[in-house]
């Protein structure tokens, strides 16, 4: 698939806003007013500017707000019905703790409740997609979810909760790839099943529709992911995972030491999420001859 | 609203004869022409003199070589558009309501302009049949020519997708899939047409019907025979005469 820049940030980014949401809603921190007004306003960023991204990526942005009817049916309008409740409840929450002192638990709760639906929700875009086997595993809502939880221990300096969380992260994207490897085979389409020509024997493309690209190559067919598939996972696990790890265990989490960590897990994060898109096989990929 | 209906009292859709199929493309061509000035926005090309032209069009001819061991090679021309699922996943994912599968026939539509040209509906069909417009940056996809089939002010005959009329092989059927007296339904019964991409989930309306296998195995050719001399051995009769009388000279 096309990793596209603003799919990217809008899941990166809003997973960590509404990563960071779950922990405040759960455990404000005790000195409230400031040190919360801070941190509410880097949630409430992350998330409004992950969200702001994803209409980037629209046609026609204008008619953005359609896209919350269809929530019966459509993981997408979910997600953007989700989000916006979990801000508004989030908004109301932290405003009650910054501007009167009031806390008030069960908005908290509410709140961090809401914003994992959101992730799961984001989550579902993906994995709903039959087209793409290798999203199409449990792994991936929990890899989600895992990010979201990750990233907002890290932001809310829950130290020791986030090093349990880092190295529950390493283990479920690892098995997501190895699973995700063996998806497209699993699924069973093939040129042959594309095109129900297998009874006939073995089927290869000899001319493609047309001399040059067009819209499906674009957005399904990509390869450079794929030729740096084992580097690229190397990178994001030692950026996401490895380092953030070795430094949480090693050294006392300070300022420095922290912000080191925090800004190589989103490094991570964003290397890993590229990849997630760039190596991911469309089937429609099989009519074109391509490795989906 | 974007769930699709329990039943449709129609199944209006296409049976594609990859056995007849020529490969011509006129199917392509008739189809980008009737519908960039019909339904909805027009089928848009970017840069279509240059040197990298692409363009959006509903119905395209891919050409596969099928081989088996030991065997020829066969070449099978192979036009793919929407196949109007019953099961259409690109129904479902739309956030806006905008993509729908009809009650009355089955045709799956998108309302242009209720699309937020997200994509996802691309993402969610297997098998190429959306995409994109780049200038109008809204949805396309194959009509099954809505504006054709039900127009009454055409000659009757044109009445059906403008690529089954202008098919000059007449490998492209039109029909009412859900209907036992239909000849579409009866020639997928007698021909074995089958689904494409099963496995998906998608139960299309479309139907191929399958290639006959090819079992004329072509004559052994002998590479080096236009390299030698006109070999007359065997000649008898007039020819041979005169032959023999020609060499004599």
């Amino acid at each position: 698939m096309h990793p596209a820049v603003s799919i990217i940030l809008f899941t990166a980014l809003s997973g960590l806003g509404f990563g960071l949401m779950v922990f405040l809603g759960i455990d404000p921190p005790a000195k409230g007013g400031w040190v919360m007004a801070v941190f509410a306003a880097l949630a409430l960023g992350l998330s409004t500017v992950g969200l702001l991204a994803s209409t980037l990526h629209l046609g026609h942005p204008e008619r953005a707000v359609k896209a919350f009817s269809q929530w019966r049916s459509s993981w997408l309008s979910r997600e953007g019905v989700v989000a916006v409740a979990t801000l508004v409840t989030f908004g109301l929450y932290a405003t009650l703790i910054v501007l009167f002192g009031v806390t008030v638990p069960l908005l908290g709760w509410l709140s961090a409740v809401l914003a994992l639906i959101t992730v799961y929700c984001t989550a579902m875009i993906y994995t709903q997609l039959k087209t793409v086997p290798r999203w199409r595993q449990p792994l991936t809502p929990v890899l989600f979810l895992l990010f979201a939880l990750t990233g907002g221990a890290l932001l809310s300096g829950h130290v020791t909760l986030s090093l349990w969380l880092l190295a529950a992260l390493g283990i479920a994207q690892v098995a997501a790839w190895v699973q995700g490897d063996k998806a497209l085979a699993a699924s069973g389409s093939t040129m042959e099943s594309a095109t129900g020509l297998g009874p006939l024997g073995k089927v290869r493309l000899l001319e493609p529709p047309h001399t040059g690209s067009n819209y499906l190559m674009r957005e399904m067919i990509h390869k450079i992911g794929r030729k740096h598939s084992q580097k690229l996972r190397i990178i994001a696990l030692v950026l996401m995972v490895g380092l953030p790890l070795l430094l949480g265990l090693t050294v006392e989490v300070k300022h420095l030491a922290a912000a080191v960590i925090v800004l190589s897990h989103v490094a991570g994060l964003f290397v890993a999420r590229w990849l997630f898109f760039a190596e991911a096989e469309h089937v429609v990929g099989l009519y074109y001859g391509a490795r989906g | 609203m974007t769930s699709l209906p329990q039943s449709t009292e129609k199944s209006l859709g296409l049976v594609i004869d990859l056995d007849t199929c020529v490969g011509c493309h006129a199917c392509v061509v008739s189809c980008k022409e009737w519908n960039t000035g019909a339904y909805g926005a027009p089928l848009s090309d970017q840069d279509p003199y240059g040197a990298d032209p692409s363009g959006t069009f509903l119905n395209r001819v891919h050409t596969f070589e099928v081989k088996q061991p030991e065997k020829p090679a066969q070449v099978v021309h192979f036009p793919k558009s929407c196949l109007h699922c019953t099961d259409a996943p690109c129904v479902t994912v739309c956030p806006t309501g905008a993509s729908y599968k009809r009650v009355e026939d089955g045709i799956v539509l998108v309302n242009e302009s209720d699309c937020i040209g997200c994509g996802l509906c691309a993402w969610a069909c297997p098998y190429g049949a959306r995409e994109m417009d780049q200038a109008e940056k809204v949805m396309k996809k194959c009509t099954l020519c809505v504006d054709r089939i039900y127009n009454d002010n055409i000659p009757e005959e044109d009445r059906v997708p403008s690529c089954v009329r202008t098919c000059p092989a007449g490998a492209r059927h039109f029909g009412d899939l859900s209907d036992p007296e239909s000849g579409v339904f009866k020639l997928v019964e007698e021909r074995g047409g089958m689904d494409l991409m099963p496995e998906q989930g998608t139960k299309p309306v479309n139907k191929y019907l399958p290639p006959r296998p090819k079992t004329d195995t072509a004559p052994d050719l002998d590479v080096l025979g236009p390299l030698l001399a006109e070999s007359t051995e065997g000649a008898g009769g007039f020819f041979g005469w005169l032959d023999r009388a020609l060499d004599r000279i």
